[in-house]
């Protein structure tokens, strides 16, 4: 337990110092692999912990790319500020598609939410309003500006992220740990028993939707910020497939685990380039391996701890 | 006025008819037992009530309350718990959480809370963490606390399910043969827990077909048969009742 905190200090402090000693093409390969870790961590609430098998986190994605690639070219709104607001949309788009198909189990979820993701792409294609540029999308996408100072160059946009992403895996620690993590748990370990015990099953699922979507939307943002241009292709299928296979491979409702399985979906095709007609077939190999021999994931969630003897001893007192 | 009443519940699935036009009373703080041969209905008795299923016609009401058409989370926040006939823990979750789960409908904080660690938030589950522990004590599974759902033997999930829904506070719970599956020892046990659940004043309602142990508990006794209900009263009365011996002996050709 200890060993994990100390390993896990220094693969901080190594990362934080990572700008210093790699070149601007190896800081934008983390830059993507944080950007990945905060949206497969945004899906591991609805996949890993509520066990929903959503399939369509792209669209949420794009949601707030697109509310923030909009607003900031056609009203010039401050990059920074639409971070909440693409958050917000993505969250009640989320709500007002995932309520009719809550109630969905398995691979029944899994077939619609594929549909989500393709019925959003293929509104982004047509043009949808007007406003979302077809299938050559928007461009001339604004940066992110934090008190007078404009996030630019690869380096900026590591701490940018990385940062993101701390705040990300504090803020999810914190709530995994809480009544509210808990609620989903019981709702993947058994979904009748958990209503039958007191919990609001679908207000619980509606919720890690809508957490999740709003956690998706803010990425959207910076992804945004940071392409200056964003067209449909960046938020297709495939993608939702990515987020799916970094919380699968990585570990199911856990933190370190789907913050690894972002660095080795999307770190390692980046450093096997040369054999890339044969890497897809090495990943698709590692991950039948994967799902034999360690289905939970490389690293499975560790359980709950629970000060016991502290609360035993404030009950004596009582 | 009795704590639970349910009047004229009829249920069918497709043309067979599982509950017919059925009423009885429960008291606050007794212990009614519900018996009858397999398939009499006494199981969707119990999931109409606790929500699983919404009756064809009749009423249910629960300290002048309506459970009808109310969602089985919404029922036990009412003060209504139930145990599984077959049991159905989170079998990989700690026993402690699955204690939890059952405070849980009786806490408030909301993910704002949780995430900022809300000073609140720190004391309800604190609070809650207490309540969880001092059922598993009750039920003396405390120091299997840690332990796996699904590592503890047979007779202790029964005992942990009814942990879980202890930890809600009902006011009437509901135990769907709970000593199904259980040693003579494990039963005798379980016996003094009822007696025990029934003195700190919560109404209990079981389906059981350990006859000896529904005889020993029961104040109440209930009988279904075809859906229909043909006894209600004391386990003497119940016991010389000729409907009761027949439904349960069969009847003499001649």
């Amino acid at each position: 337990m200890k060993k994990s905190y100390i390993i896990y200090a220094v693969m901080a402090l190594v990362l934080s110092f990572s700008p210093f000693f790699l070149n601007p093409y190896w800081v934008d390969v983390l830059n993507n692999i944080g950007l990945y870790a905060v949206l497969a961590l945004s899906l591991n609430f609805i996949l890993g912990h509520a066990g929903m098998f959503h399939m369509g986190h792209a669209a949420f994605f794009a949601v707030g790319a697109y509310v923030t690639a909009i607003l900031n070219t056609m009203y010039h709104v401050p990059i920074i500020w639409l971070m909440p607001l693409s958050g917000i949309v993505a969250a009640v788009f989320a709500a007002i598609v995932a309520r009719p198909i809550i109630h969905l189990r398995g691979d029944y979820l899994l077939i619609v939410t594929i549909g989500i993701v393709e019925i959003v792409r293929i509104a982004l294609v047509n043009n949808i309003f007007g406003v979302t540029g077809g299938s050559n999308g928007i461009f001339g996408i604004g940066r992110p500006e934090i008190f007078g100072l404009v996030i630019r160059r690869p380096h900026q946009f590591f701490y940018y992220i990385w940062i993101f992403l701390a705040v990300t895996v504090f803020l999810f620690r914190m709530l995994e740990d809480s009544r509210f993590g808990r609620a989903l748990n019981y709702i993947k370990e058994d979904e009748l028993a958990a209503e039958g015990s007191g919990i609001d099953t679908v207000h619980y699922k509606l919720i890690a939707f809508v957490l999740g979507a709003f956690w998706a939307g803010m990425v959207g943002n910076v992804y945004a910020s940071k392409m200056m241009i964003i067209s449909p292709e960046s938020f297709t299928f495939w993608e939702s497939v990515l987020y799916f296979s970094i919380v699968i491979l990585g570990g199911s409702g856990s933190i370190p685990g789907v913050i690894l399985g972002a660095f080795l979906i999307v770190g390692l095709p980046e450093v096997f380039r040369e054999f890339s007609s044969a890497r897809m077939l090495i990943f698709g190999a590692a991950m039948v391996i994967m799902m034999i021999f360690r289905p939970s994931g490389i690293l499975p969630p560790l359980p709950r701890t629970y000060k016991l003897d502290r609360v035993r001893k404030g009950g004596s007192q009582a | 006025m009795s704590l639970l009443s349910v009047s004229n519940l009829t249920k069918s699935f497709g043309g067979l008819m599982a509950v017919n036009d059925v009423s009885f009373g429960l008291e606050q703080g007794t212990v009614m037992g519900l018996i009858g041969p397999n398939g009499a209905g006494k199981t969707t008795v119990f999931n109409l009530i606790t929500g699983n299923y919404r009756p064809d016609a009749g009423e249910i009401m629960f300290d002048e309350q309506s459970l009808v058409a109310q969602s089985p989370h919404r029922i036990v926040s009412i003060g209504v718990a139930r145990t599984f006939q077959t049991i159905r823990l989170f079998p990989n979750m700690e026993v402690i959480e699955n204690v939890l789960a059952g405070c849980h409908c009786r806490m408030h904080s909301g993910i704002f809370a949780a995430m900022f660690r809300l000073p609140g938030q720190r004391r309800e589950e604190q609070a809650s963490l207490r309540i969880a522990l001092q059922e598993l004590e009750f039920v003396g599974l405390t120091d299997q606390a840690t332990n796996k759902a699904k590592n503890l033997s047979y007779g202790n999930q029964r005992l942990l399910e009814i942990a879980r829904a202890l930890a809600s506070q009902p006011k009437l719970i509901i135990l769907d043969e709970p000593a199904g599956g259980m040693n003579a020892q494990e039963t005798a046990d379980l016996v003094r827990l009822i007696k025990e659940i029934r003195a700190r004043g919560i109404t209990v309602l079981l389906i059981e077909h350990d006859m000896s142990l529904v005889m020993r508990i029961c104040e109440q006794i209930i009988v279904l048969e075809h859906g229909a209900l043909i006894v209600q009263g004391s386990p003497e009365e119940v016991q010389k009742n000729p409907r009761v011996i027949e439904a349960y002996l069969g009847v003499d050709e001649d």
